[in-house]
């Protein structure tokens, strides 16, 4: 099993609807996001293409960010998503150092805290918040195992990248051109 | 004209724009370590080489700096962490990819035995000391006899803390200007360097001084050695290697590095050692104090610095 995501950077409109969703469900503190939007502008004047970007943790397969961490607190659950667990997490920040996507961030209580795919609903074979909330169906959420969800559906015919290759982390967010 | 303009919503702080988690918590962290390691390995060096006798300060007087400074240095790391409570979550697991994982096991072995190898000297150095228990005397008897081994041990330990100062950055890939495995070399010189300016501040033996300085200047060569390296690995790398590299040719890290670190804090120094080596008159302290506040600047500025280098995306 291998949970991913793919955006369709053709479709989103930047409402950031996603990112509301994410911070109510998952009571996010105030000042904080587990998702953003990135808005992208290249081209010549007047011909300009913009796009959005809804972004999140990756969920790497080779996740510097679980090497890294001194207690174990930072690990790979079920279907390759990356979790924290709380009352492991020491603080030291070392997995916050080591993200090239700079997806985590330092709760106010003090452990470290990012996306989790939602993955209390996805236990209950619902989707993550923001996929349900999106409003132009931009978000493909499910296993890449299986040729029938919905993700593996939204890759099949469609150009994708994906984001800092280079970095060599392996991301599983694919966003659709 | 070509246009390329990125807006990002993201609000995080100390993350986003610029990551700032790091600060001098780890730098002066980074820095004690170091020192700490130089000392004890000097120590345990001349004991193996048997010059206990002629290094009577790198081998004791000098030594009781050890555990103050890797005290100090605990308590600036665990300062740092923000889940504190917790802090013992470290020890209840080994994690051979995490630096920080060995580096924390590391520390416990090595803060607790430079204690007992200061002890261990402490009749020679105040010879009215007295245990007061006899479990105490037998301990110092057993440590005393096995010496050597001891030193070995000591060694290997204080190798090992001094590399991981460096290894502990080097280990980020997210990080461009860390990325780079020459950083465990550089902060191990870099660390022993200022461990013996440490151990010829303290000493007040002439004989003594010169050797350790000999020492130093080789130290202090093979680190402008390695700083060189280090910036032809930038200049030859990747676009965000440039990138880190421009931090310090113009960008904000120019002056603090070019001219705090590597003049003031190494050659300055070792100018004045070679005076001293060739008979002029020279303070002791010095060159001592301009070697301990480079390293001690190179720390922050490499901590600080490597944050704000990235991968574009
Ligand atoms: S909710 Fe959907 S359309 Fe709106 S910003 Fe998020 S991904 Fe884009
Ligand atoms: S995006 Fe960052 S936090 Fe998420 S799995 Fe990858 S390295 Fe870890
Ligand atoms: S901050 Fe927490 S999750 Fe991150 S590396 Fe440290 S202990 Fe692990």
């Amino acid at each position: 099993m291998r949970y991913a995501m793919a955006i369709d950077t053709n479709k989103c409109v930047g409402c950031a609807d996603c990112v509301v969703a994410c911070q109510t469900e998952n009571l996010v503190p105030h000042g904080y996001c587990r998702d953003w939007i990135v808005e992208k502008v290249d081209g010549t004047y007047p011909n300009l293409d913009m796009i959005f970007q809804s972004e999140r943790c990756n969920h790497c397969d080779n996740a510097p960010c679980v090497r890294c961490c001194p207690t174990g607190s930072s690990h790979i659950a079920e279907g390759g998503i990356v979790l924290v667990t709380h009352d492991e997490c020491i603080g030291c920040g070392a997995c916050i150092e080591s993200c090239p996507y700079d997806a985590r961030y330092v709760h106010p209580d003090g452990y470290v805290d990012k996306c989790t795919f939602c993955i209390h609903r996805v236990d209950k074979g619902e989707n993550p918040a923001c996929v349900d909330v999106c409003p132009t169906y931009c978000l493909h959420f499910g296993d890449l195992d299986d040729p029938n969800s919905d993700v593996s559906k939204a890759l099949k015919d469609r150009n994708w990248y994906v984001l800092a290759p280079e970095a060599g982390t392996d991301p599983q967010l694919y966003f659709l051109r | 004209m070509k246009e390329e303009l990125i807006v990002s919503g993201k609000h995080l702080p100390k993350i986003y724009p610029d990551l700032h988690l790091w600060h001098w918590e780890i730098s002066l962290y980074l820095f004690l370590g170091g020192l700490a390691g130089g000392i004890i390995f000097f120590a345990a060096y001349f004991v193996i080489m048997g010059k206990e006798k002629a290094m009577p300060t790198a081998v004791k007087w000098a030594s009781i700096v050890a555990p103050l400074a890797l005290v100090i240095g605990l308590g600036s790391l665990f300062i740092d962490l923000n889940h504190k409570l917790y802090f013992w979550r470290l020890y209840t697991t080994i994690r051979f990819q995490s630096p920080m994982s060995w580096g924390a096991w590391t520390l416990l072995l090595i803060t607790p035995l430079s204690i007992v190898w200061v002890a261990s000297y402490m009749k020679e150095m105040f010879p009215s000391w007295d245990w007061k228990f006899k479990f105490l005397n037998k301990f110092e008897a057993f440590v005393i006899k096995f010496r050597k081994p001891f030193a070995w041990i000591m060694l290997i330990l204080s190798l090992i803390l001094a590399v991981y100062t460096g290894i502990l950055l080097s280990a980020f890939n997210a990080r461009p200007l860390w990325n780079v495995s020459i950083l465990g070399p550089l902060f191990l010189v870099s660390g022993y360097s200022t461990g013996l300016a440490t151990i010829m501040w303290i000493s007040q033996n002439e004989s003594e001084r010169k050797v350790l300085s000999r020492i130093d200047l080789i130290l202090i060569a093979v680190e402008l050695f390695l700083i060189i390296h280090l910036f032809m690995g930038f200049m030859a790398g990747t676009q965000v290697k440039q990138e880190a590299f421009n931090l310090f040719l113009g960008g904000p890290f120019t002056v603090s590095f070019w001219v705090f670190v590597v003049l003031i804090g190494l050659i300055f120094p070792a100018v004045l050692e070679i005076f001293e080596l060739r008979g002029y008159h020279v303070p002791k302290w010095v060159p001592s104090l301009l070697l301990l506040f480079g390293g001690l600047v190179f720390r922050f500025v490499m901590v600080e610095a490597g944050q704000i280098t990235r991968y574009l995306y």
